[in-house]
């Protein structure tokens, strides 16, 4: 990329309820990433900017905003993807409410995991033996397919369904109850079905898949959905329901 | 908003509607090869249990099912919630059931 050029940057500042979009001029770089371009801002241009992030190597799920209307891990997201005719948006993530500019509060996200019993539910203590697992099993390899999950909230952002029904557990709190439901070491299999059939549960997911499209981790997130809906349809026919 | 209940009891009514759609428009291609009159379709309906049964069964189905779908779209596009959103569901229920049984009637009493 010539190093002369720059990019128009629109990002949104929001403080006590009021926002707006403002345009900032960001030098353009080679490997520049979204992250980077925020960096610069809020380091040269405006020091007031408040975004968040921490790892910038796509481990610790912070840094997830709105680049040009679409959820996206911003550290892993090179310029050069997402900038077109030299512009680029920037936003909070959608689906949850903004404290400033670019800084959403997760609360609302994380209080749904443990909503839908997102947490694990010991069988055994340390005095007991080790359970062996056998990683082949078809419980362990459905279970291994949502445990790269960063809880990053970008599948949350993207989701219709949380848009429009805030109850909505959401993709990402549904995956970890499946990925629980299915590993042998959890011992709150009825529990988990009894909380994503509540109000706000798996039931409600239309499956139009954006969860899916937009993991920045490629799970499948609608898979497990389907999955928690097929178990709990087989335990209301065990008259669990 | 969809709880297991409406969920299952929508996608049970699905089960029930699909045969008897099939079995429908199986008996329509087979009833019009002579000709399709008001008489004809009168003479095969009109004091037959069966087909009050078949019919029947078909309205009360797409009554539950099209009232927990619209339901749920009343809740997430118009925002309708808690009291108010049951009572226009079971109306849209009861309005299509009383709708489709009248016709069933209208076809199968003598």
């Amino acid at each position: 990329m010539d190093r002369d050029t720059t990019i128009d940057v629109a990002v949104w500042r929001e403080d006590r309820g009021d926002g707006g979009f403002h345009h900032y001029e960001v030098p353009a770089h080679d490997s520049q990433t979204v992250l980077d371009i925020v960096s610069w801002i809020q380091q040269y241009a405006d020091p007031t900017l408040t975004y968040r992030f921490a790892c910038r190597v796509g481990m610790c799920g912070s840094c997830a905003m709105m680049v040009n209307d679409e959820p996206r891990w911003t550290c892993r997201t090179h310029a050069s993807k997402v900038v077109t005719g030299g512009q680029l948006k920037i936003a909070p993530l959608r689906n949850l409410p903004v404290i400033k500019d670019l800084v959403t509060d997760m609360d609302p996200f994380f209080d749904k995991w443990v909503q839908a019993e997102g947490m694990h539910h010991a069988t055994r203590d340390r005095h007991d033996p080790i359970m062996a697992v056998d990683p082949t099993s078809n419980d362990r390899q459905e279970a291994d397919l949502g445990i790269e999950c960063i809880n990053c909230a970008v599948c949350y952002a993207a989701c219709d369904t949380v848009a429009a029904n805030d109850a909505y557990l959401g993709p990402a709190a549904l995956q970890r109850a499946w990925t629980l439901f299915n590993d042998q070491k959890d011992g709150a299999g009825q529990s988990i079905l009894d909380a994503v059939s509540a109000e706000g549960g798996c039931h409600n997911c239309h499956s139009m898949g954006s969860c899916t499209q937009y993991c920045p981790n490629e799970l499948d997130p609608m898979r497990a959905i389907a999955g928690l809906k097929r178990a709990t349809a087989k335990s209301f026919f065990r008259g669990k329901g | 908003m969809v709880t297991l209940r409406l969920y299952m009891l929508q996608r049970v009514t699905a089960l029930i509607m699909a045969p008897l759609t099939l079995g429908h428009i199986g008996v329509m291609i087979y009833a019009v090869q002579d000709g399709l009159t008001a008489g004809e379709i009168l003479a095969r309906t009109q004091g037959s249990i069966g087909w009050f049964a078949f019919y029947g069964l078909f309205v009360v189905a797409v009554a539950m099912h099209a009232a927990i779908g619209l339901r749920t779209i009343l809740f997430e596009w118009v925002r309708l919630d808690g009291r108010g959103l049951d009572v226009v569901a079971w109306g849209i229920f009861l309005l299509l059931l009383g709708l489709g049984m009248r016709a069933v009637i209208g076809v199968t009493w003598i």
